[in-house]
């Protein structure tokens, strides 16, 4: 069984980082166009946190957003159509690599301004203990965003207003590429939520166990306090910011050290040494994934555009 | 029966929490001092805490909760307190609520209502003056409603609260204690139809909020002018104001915003390109000066359209 779960783990971290480099080749040809931010580098965190989820749970994620919308069970060829802009893409087309959405996937964005999406998540939190609905809400963003004053804000009121949900800062340490350094006078960042009376803890975003272990916490804590958690992880990506960065900001070297840190390579040796993962395991997996993300840029590439007329379409609920 | 236009606020507001048990307040004040202007006295008693949100000094982020609120279901009534504050929520407005229906590809929906005050004419100076339901009205996506009668007060909340797009109501400070006379029961106009609050054959004279009663009072005396009151700025009904240009021939637009890039000059616009050859003269346009409002009285008096000044200006069209 835990055998089984591990494989798991691994089988979607691989998932989301062969999607994010099919799409960087596909940015490269121009079947993507836009901006395209890859989440490689960062893959424990969303893997962590999805495997305690369920279907019925809200996410709200960010312009980074591509691993998160396949783990919430986005089906990859939707994801991709929708990369494609064609019309069997989960937003039809019109919101592309940033703005994955999907409604039976609570899968609310996909919100490209930086801590829009926080008291947004604060507010389907409280719709859900409204409606006494049995569902968690999940919030990701970047560190770039504790600089908005708007996630003060959010923390501020879904503490004093007792709101269950959870708050995940995925600190890759550049916002774009302004350094957490160069633009923050404090730097531990569970301090800015304690500020506002949240419970926080940081989080070795590199080591999927790690990920695993400290949200089940936290969503616990939720859980039973009906309040919320803030969780920073600590991660980097290994590729620029998106596809336009030229990376002045940072050194090879510090890169090349994250990439020590893979969390990819630490679940396989961790998987290894414990005898978890013969040889013809990993390329199985390999091979099914593969198959997978093929099979979803054939069906994006098959997809129909949306057709022109319907521009206007889904401005309003009526048409006025 | 009497009623003000803030009873009738309250009212509309009261209906709609009896009503729907999905709909709960959010906003600054609301609760224990019972509204900047006393709309909502005495709610925190009779709807609980549950209902009625003291939200701190944060309207970006109280917007916010108000739009996820909706995504989830339920039906948040988000009150800023002025216009002036609610251009810290603009992010969430334009760049969230007015978006997500159609970048979602129509999957989700933003059922949020916002409502806020809104003009001059309280030597309340620059920063609590402004009237920026014409910026607003730029946005796709967003429906803005400005009540300019007691009883489009008390209905408005019901239709926008039936609607499943966000819709945000502008109510003016000095009507609140206008006071006139309705029915017992709610008319119920549709809210998108503009109305002719007088007829004429001369002139079109295109208002709507706090103008309203001042273009009514300018014209008491004559038949020549007719008035409408657009109660939508977006959407605009634009068949009642091109009938009415093609039947008068001559058009004044009345409004308190400013000229520049405005709901007036807007208007002007779709009247030019849709009746050019209606017009017997070009579109005048009596708006706020192009100042911050100022303190003093007879500065700030001189700044904002009063009565007077659409008077004489109809005179001069006419004559």
């Amino acid at each position: 069984m835990e055998e089984a779960k591990t494989l798991k783990l691994l089988h979607d971290m691989m998932r989301v980082r062969r999607m994010e480099e099919l799409c960087a080749e596909l940015y490269t040809q121009e079947k993507i166009r836009g901006f395209l931010h890859l989440y490689i580098g960062e893959e424990a965190v969303v893997t962590g946190v999805m495997s305690l989820l369920q279907p019925q749970d809200n996410i709200m994620a960010t312009y980074r957003e591509h691993g998160h919308a396949l783990l919430k069970g986005i089906p990859a060829k939707s994801i991709m159509a929708e990369m494609f802009g064609k019309i069997d893409g989960c937003s039809k087309g019109r919101g592309g690599s940033m703005h994955l959405i999907s409604a039976p996937h609570r899968f609310f964005g996909g919100n490209a301004i930086v801590a829009a999406g926080i008291p947004q998540a604060v507010g389907l939190a409280l719709a859900s203990k409204k409606l006494k609905e049995d569902r968690q809400t999940v919030c990701f963003f970047g560190e770039g965003a504790v600089a908005e004053g708007v996630f003060h804000e959010a923390l501020n009121m879904a503490e004093l207003w007792k709101i269950p949900v959870l708050f995940c800062c995925e600190n890759n340490y550049y916002a774009m590429g302004t350094a957490l350094a160069r633009s923050q006078a404090q730097l531990n960042l569970p301090k800015k939520a304690e500020a506002h009376n949240v419970t926080a803890q940081s989080v070795d975003g590199m080591n999927v166990f790690e990920v695993i272990e400290k949200t089940r916490a936290a969503l616990d804590f939720i859980t039973r306090e009906g309040r919320p958690y803030f969780l920073e992880f600590r991660t980097y990506r290994f590729r620029p910011h998106s596809m336009f960065d030229p990376e002045l900001y940072r050194s090879k070297d510090e890169v090349l050290k994250w990439k020590e840190k893979d969390p990819i390579n630490f679940l396989i040796e961790h998987m290894k040494k414990n005898d978890l993962l013969p040889p013809e395991k990993l390329d199985a997996l390999e091979k099914k994934i593969e198959a997978e993300m093929q099979e979803a840029i054939r069906f994006a590439e098959m997809s129909e555009l949306e057709p022109l007329e319907d521009l206007g379409k889904y401005l309003y609920e009526n048409d006025l | 029966m009497k009623m003000t236009y803030r009873e009738a606020l309250r009212e509309g507001l009261k209906n709609a929490l009896e009503k729907d048990s999905r709909i709960f307040l959010m906003g600054e004040d609301i609760g224990a001092y019972g509204g900047t202007y006393a709309v909502t006295k005495d709610f925190l008693k009779l709807y609980g805490s549950e209902r009625i949100f003291d939200a701190p000094l944060s309207e970006n982020g109280f917007t916010g909760i108000g739009i996820g609120a909706a995504l989830g279901g339920l039906r948040p009534v988000v009150e800023v307190m002025t216009v002036n504050f609610a251009f810290l929520a603009l992010d969430q407005i334009v760049n969230s609520a007015a978006v997500y229906r159609h970048m979602s590809g129509g999957q989700v929906s933003v059922p949020l209502v916002i409502r806020t005050t809104t003009g001059g004419g309280r030597q309340v100076a620059a920063q609590h003056s402004n009237s920026f339901e014409g910026w607003l009205t730029h946005i796709p996506g967003i429906k803005i409603l400005a009540p300019a009668t007691v009883e489009d007060a008390r209905s408005f909340l019901h239709f926008a609260l039936e609607d499943n797009d966000p819709v945000m109501i502008f109510e003016h400070a000095l009507l609140l204690n206008r006071s006139e006379e309705v029915s017992e029961k709610p008319a119920m106009i549709s809210p998108y139809k503009a109305l002719v609050r007088k007829s004429g054959d001369k002139l079109t004279l295109i208002t709507y909020g706090g103008m309203l009663q001042r273009c009514l009072e300018a014209t008491e005396a004559s038949s020549d002018v007719e008035v409408i009151d657009l109660r939508s700025l977006r959407p605009l009904d634009t068949e009642t104001i091109f009938s009415s240009v093609r039947k008068t021939h001559r058009v004044l637009i009345v409004d308190e915003g400013w000229k520049s890039g405005s709901l007036s000059a807007e208007i002007s616009a779709r009247i030019m390109e849709s009746c050019f050859y209606d017009l017997d003269a070009p579109v005048q346009r009596l708006c706020r000066r192009e100042v911050p409002i100022p303190y003093a009285r007879h500065l700030e008096l001189a700044a904002i359209p009063q009565t007077s000044e659409i008077s004489a200006k109809i005179k001069e069209m006419l004559s």
